[in-house]
């Protein structure tokens, strides 16, 4: 994975700060882990993954589902759906739109079917862009029917999770949502669905307490911040400071919480492979 | 001295002024009877306007009363021969969650419930009621177990939030409470949930997955503290006591947001006043509860329990114009 740094100088770099501010807005992009600066047409060509440091940057969920899915193969399920203000919450309904607008997305996740290298396979992509993609009633709504579509059609279901925790404007409706999707995937595990969970940048509080737990198999991508409470929240009750790995996709494989940490760039090639060594079913005779 | 609550303030000062006349009486000849009989009255009538109106905040303020009585304050007064076992198993015994086995009615039961302590020492020895990941496992154990020997299980919810830890973070604390919600979802022997002080979170959730949800007048049960959510929403944690009312977080409302199914009168004052009137409350709608779920075959409980989960949640379903 660290031979990119070989091709770096592939890459036109403009050093100092002087400079940077000559750049046209959206031309370039400076990556958060190294500070290189590059064409944003290159990075996006390389997912959003440095090429001088490897640091991956959070993918919107379409350009997530394009670079898994085969072309032309997904459909969206329902896409309609969108947040009420059940508690008439101050500003909520502005605040939903602005994200709409700026995301082009009507909640922060994408569910649908598509396939990996021809293995059909239903998906849940959240887009932190939206709303932090915090958890209110759409998302979880939306993530149980596509796994209740999923036990359905008997397919396996993938999850990209990445989420600040429950949506605080949507109160005790966005908690019970960590319930219903927990039990969507209860009720489709226990009629043999596989599924799948990739943790990214970042999957926190009521999401990571709920279905990006528990996938058959659990991932992450390289740096992810995966964790239940706040890295503050912690400091502050336990009145010291916490290492700087604490809470990434490396600790939690390091503590034993997930399978494996797998660079974007090679997500498909694992996950085609996950799906080929489940598509014959379970026992054979 | 009891710990007395801001909006009680009026209660108690009107009960000192009759204490004082009646210290005067007491030492003298004059007859102050009528005067003490009409301010005893409007006691009981400021008594019921103030405890019958408390406002969301003064519920919190009451939820997390010193004197509230824990789950262990309850179950002798509910069940019988209650015994209490130990450990996940897995790395430790978590003090804050405490689980047994008693008999209800002469039925055997499950009971899992957050233990908070009584005084600063205890408080200390059960993390103040604040789960770590074992906490969460050791709880599933005997759930698994209750499910595998057909007792129906009773949950008792008490905690301010799963611990906020360097070691809880290390030993999984998402995934045991996420392994609770999913186990939870399939036991096939009815749950009954009850939240008894706070309900703070993911944390509170993690043994609140059930057939019923059932919450004490006084209780609250959020997705953040009012302080939190006051901090996060609007900088200010002063603000908790709007955070309170706008979050929803009473019996009262989460009752009219299809969350809760059953509310528990408290006693005037509070559950505090007397933990075996309390209790006797508790029996009463415990019983309704699971009588209303006896006799329902495995498959239709949960089916009734996904029916129930999935209908929760507020969302518009319609074509949007250009797209």
């Amino acid at each position: 994975m660290l031979d990119f740094f070989g091709k770096k100088k592939k890459y036109a770099t403009i050093p100092g700060e002087q400079q940077k501010l000559d750049v046209p807005e959206g031309l370039m992009m400076k990556c958060s882990g190294c500070h290189k600066i590059f064409y944003r047409k290159e990075m996006k060509k390389q997912l959003y993954v440095c090429p001088n440091c490897g640091h991956h940057h959070p993918l919107g969920a379409w350009e997530r589902i394009a670079s898994l899915f085969d072309e032309g193969s997904f459909t969206e399920w329902d896409k309609d759906l969108q947040s009420a203000n059940p508690l008439n919450f101050p500003d909520y309904e502005e605040k939903l739109e602005k994200d709409r607008k700026k995301t082009d997305l009507n909640e922060a996740v994408v569910t649908g079917k598509g396939s990996i290298e021809g293995h059909p396979t239903a998906f849940a992509v959240m887009d932190a862009r939206f709303r932090m993609a915090s958890m209110g009633s759409v998302v979880g709504e939306k993530i149980a029917r596509a796994i209740e579509q999923a036990k359905e059609e008997g397919i396996p279901f993938i999850v990209f999770a990445a989420s600040g925790g429950a949506r605080m404007q949507e109160g005790m409706l966005s908690l019970m949502q960590m319930t219903k999707t927990s039990m969507a995937i209860k009720r489709f595990s226990d009629a043999g669905g596989l599924m799948i969970s990739v943790m990214t940048y970042p999957t926190t509080g009521g999401v990571s307490a709920s279905f990006a737990s528990l996938g058959d198999y659990n991932f992450a991508e390289p740096g992810a911040l995966i964790g239940f409470a706040g890295r503050r929240i912690i400091e502050q009750t336990i009145r010291e400071k916490l290492p700087k790995d604490f809470q990434t996709a490396e600790f939690m494989l390091k503590h034993g919480h997930l399978d494996q940490v797998i660079n974007r760039h090679d997500m498909k090639k694992t996950l085609c492979l996950l799906l080929a060594f489940h598509a014959k079913g379970g026992v054979q005779a | 001295m009891k710990q007395i609550l801001e909006f009680e303030k009026p209660i108690v000062n009107l009960k000192q002024k009759i204490a004082e006349l009646k210290e005067i009486t007491k030492d003298s000849d004059m007859d102050l009877s009528e005067e003490i009989q009409t301010l005893e009255n409007r006691l009981s009538l400021l008594e019921d306007d103030i405890y019958g109106n408390l406002r969301p905040w003064d519920k919190v303020l009451m939820a997390r009363h010193q004197e509230r009585p824990t789950t262990l304050d309850y179950v002798p007064h509910i069940f019988e021969d209650f015994i209490e076992f130990h450990g996940d198993r897995l790395y430790g015994d978590d003090p804050a969650i405490v689980a047994g086995l008693a008999y209800y009615k002469g039925q055997p039961v499950t009971i899992v419930g957050h233990q908070r302590g009584k005084d600063t020492k205890d408080n200390i020895h059960r993390n103040f009621g604040m789960p770590h990941p074992e906490g969460y496992r050791k709880a599933l154990r005997h759930m698994q177990q209750a499910d595998k020997f057909g007792r129906p299980i009773i949950c008792f919810i008490d905690t301010k939030g799963a611990y906020p830890g360097k070691a809880a973070e290390e030993r999984g604390q998402s995934e045991a409470i996420a392994r609770n919600l999913m186990e939870m979802s399939g036991f096939k022997v009815p749950i009954i949930c009850i939240v008894i002080g706070e309900g703070g979170s993911g944390g509170a959730l993690a043994l609140g997955v059930g057939d019923e949800l059932i919450m004490l007048e006084n209780s609250t049960y959020s997705v953040i503290s009012p302080e939190g959510a006051a901090a996060l929403l609007w900088k200010d944690s002063g603000r908790a006591q709007e955070a309170a009312e706008t979050m929803k977080i009473t019996a009262v409302d989460l009752k009219e947001l299809g969350i809760v199914d059953r509310i528990i009168p408290e006693l005037k004052g509070g559950a505090h006043r007397s933990i075996q009137e309390q209790a006797v409350r508790i029996d009463g709608v415990l019983e309704k509860a699971l009588s209303g779920l006896a006799g329902l075959d495995a498959d239709t409980l949960l089916e009734r329990r996904w029916q129930k989960y999935k209908q929760i949640g507020a969302y518009r379903e319609t074509q949007i114009a250009g797209d």
